[in-house]
């Protein structure tokens, strides 16, 4: 009888660690990073961070948060078990966005007052090299195959190649109003780069580096001037894309073989940034103005549920 | 003996209502086409309208849409009680009912059967709503379809009990307008059907609170908390006591030596 539910228990014990999941968010309003549930759909706890945390990555074996406090110039090493700081990498003035080479050696971040992309190589937490891009370098993406880092400038209207080897620029091109966000396809053939003022999703082959697809994001009632799409991810089956649209409080389910915008769905205000689940069976979204995280349910695509988690929720991601 | 007798008289009023609703196809076209035009073209002129905050029992941002659902299905419901127990104006007058009502059944008896049979017409007509709205992906959680439906004879029944104290108080089917501008009207705007009751508190303390007290306003969140599988008990009392009072005040309005009737000099 004993043996029997001491099986059970263990049974029970590892369906439940099969399904936990941590979701990190970082507050921007209030110096914090949000932990939660997504199963449970529920804020576990908030730890301070620092000044106006924004970016944050998380490392391959999941051990690891980086976080960038803006106002403390920094971008935090944060262990993602006990949320304490273990150290400090030299990102340069107003770190927002970085990004996390596929080997997790070093992180490129961008420095929007200086136009410089700083090379961080996270072993030794020496700033490796600074590169000098276009006006107001925000969006920063690591192609998977460890090829390319792609900047993207606001002001310039411009992505800047970066051979991540050689860290020299290899090409640029220009692209619609207000480039925000990149994302890789898992295969590293395509780019994804939203345009805040456009109002749209441009699409580049990476071989070439030309634009492929250009796609309008547009809904019913509401005016295009809320129409600013920021986060773009794609599934790794390269067959959804998915947009956040800023103030227009929705995300764009695209069609990633035929770039087709397939639906909107409606979230919190001001969404802002997006990540997947681990097993990608759920998307996290940031909304900024209402303070909470969306939960959207990729199987149906549908919004399940959204959780207030404090002020001004900026970036986004998960853990199994 | 004696039950068989109920049991035929109560089966006979229900199938002679289901009968009819479903010989009339422009009855069931057209109670259809209300909701469907509040839906379709006054819920699409207001659909990001709620996207700003989350009120029970949703759990995330909807649109307008998906908010008005529920209210509209008491719409139906509202419609159909109003309609179904005035016509017992006609009825007591020419109809069935005048030959039912000297049969040896009680009047409870005979006037809870017709509200029942108007009950099961209202819930047929929420069904095929609920279907349309389901393509138009207004789409509520498996489950809710089974949950709404107790939700659904409550308030019905509810609703047709007001309606048939209602009836009690009227002489001829031309007061109808009167029961649409005074009855149908203040219960359907006055309640959360339309909108929550945080933004009626927004504009004014007073609307707010006779739209809580509407026994409509709890029909609706009886229906949308079931729709949405979850039970709200503090509608569920609401409705259950408003039955209960609006029955008993029926039952007495039609009796002939006590009620309304003596009064208006009638039936």
């Amino acid at each position: 009888m004993n043996a029997w539910m001491i099986s059970v228990g263990f049974l029970l014990a590892l369906s439940g660690a099969a399904h936990a999941e941590t979701v990190y968010v970082t507050l921007e309003k209030d110096n914090a990073i949000a932990v939660v549930d997504p199963i449970a759909g529920s804020l576990l706890k908030t730890v301070s961070v620092g000044q106006r945390p924004r970016g944050i990555a998380i490392s391959n074996d999941y051990k690891y948060l980086f976080v960038a406090t803006s106002d403390d110039n920094t971008i935090k090493v944060i262990d993602a078990e006990t949320l304490l700081e273990i150290g400090k990498l030299p990102s340069g003035d107003d770190p927002e966005t970085f990004a996390l080479t596929p080997d997790g050696k070093r992180l490129f971040a961008s420095n929007e007052d200086d136009n410089t992309v700083t090379v961080i190589d996270i072993a030794t937490k020496q700033a490796v090299q600074q590169i000098p891009v276009g006006v107001e370098p925000e969006g920063i993406a690591a192609s998977p195959d460890g090829q390319w880092v792609v900047s993207a400038t606001e002001a310039t209207n411009m992505l800047h190649w970066i051979n991540a080897k050689t860290l020299a620029i290899s090409d640029n091109t220009l692209v619609d109003p207000r480039p925000r966000a990149l994302s890789f396809t898992s295969d590293s053939q395509f780019l994804w780069v939203t345009s805040e003022m456009a109002g749209t999703v441009t699409v580049l082959d990476a071989k070439t580096r030309q634009i492929v697809k250009n796609i309008k994001l547009s809904v019913q009632g509401v005016t295009d001037d809320t129409i600013q799409p920021v986060g773009v991810v794609i599934d790794k089956d390269q067959r959804w894309a998915y947009v956040a649209m800023g103030p227009a409080n929705r995300v764009a389910v695209i069609n990633a073989k035929t770039f087709e915008v397939e639906k909107y769905l409606l979230v919190g205000q001001r969404v802002w940034n997006l990540a997947f689940s681990p097993d990608q069976k759920r998307l996290y979204t940031t909304n900024g103005l209402s303070n909470d995280v969306s939960i959207i349910d990729l199987d149906n695509h549908k919004v399940t549920k959204s959780i207030g988690v404090g002020r001004y929720p900026w970036g986004v991601v998960s853990k199994p | 003996m004696r039950l068989l007798h109920f049991w035929r008289a109560m089966w006979g009023i229900i199938w002679r209502e289901l009968w009819r609703f479903l010989k009339q196809k422009e009855r069931f076209v057209s109670a259809l086409v209300r909701p469907l035009i509040w839906l379709f073209v006054f819920a699409a002129g207001f659909r990001s309208a709620l996207g700003i905050a989350i009120s029970p029992p949703y759990e995330t941002y909807i649109l307008y849409e998906v908010y008005i659902t529920p209210g509209l299905i008491g719409m139906i419901q509202l419609f159909n009680g109003m309609q179904s127990s005035l016509s017992m104006v006609y009825d007591r007058e020419m109809g069935s009912m005048r030959i039912l009502m000297v049969s040896p059944l009680p009047r409870w008896f005979l006037l809870t059967s017709k509200l029942i049979a108007g009950t099961a017409v209202s819930v047929l007509q929420v069904y095929v709503f609920l279907l349309i709205a389901w393509f138009y992906e207004i789409e509520a959680p498996l489950e809710g379809y089974l949950w709404v439906l107790p939700a659904l004879l409550m308030a019905g029944m509810m609703l047709g009990a007001l309606g048939l104290l209602l009836s009690s108080f009227i002489r001829q089917l031309e007061n109808f307008a009167g029961v649409m501008n005074f009855v149908i009207f203040p219960l359907f705007f006055l309640s959360t059907a339309l909108y929550p009751l945080w933004k009626l508190k927004e504009s004014s303390e007073l609307l707010h609170t006779l739209a809580y007290y509407n026994p409509f306003s709890q029909a609706v969140e009886l229906i949308r908390f079931a729709l949405y599988g979850q039970f709200n008990l503090e509608a569920f009392i609401y409705v259950s006591v408003a039955f209960v009072i609006f029955m008993i005040a029926a039952i007495f309005g039609y009796n002939p030596s006590k009620g309304m009737m003596t009064r208006k000099g009638g039936a």
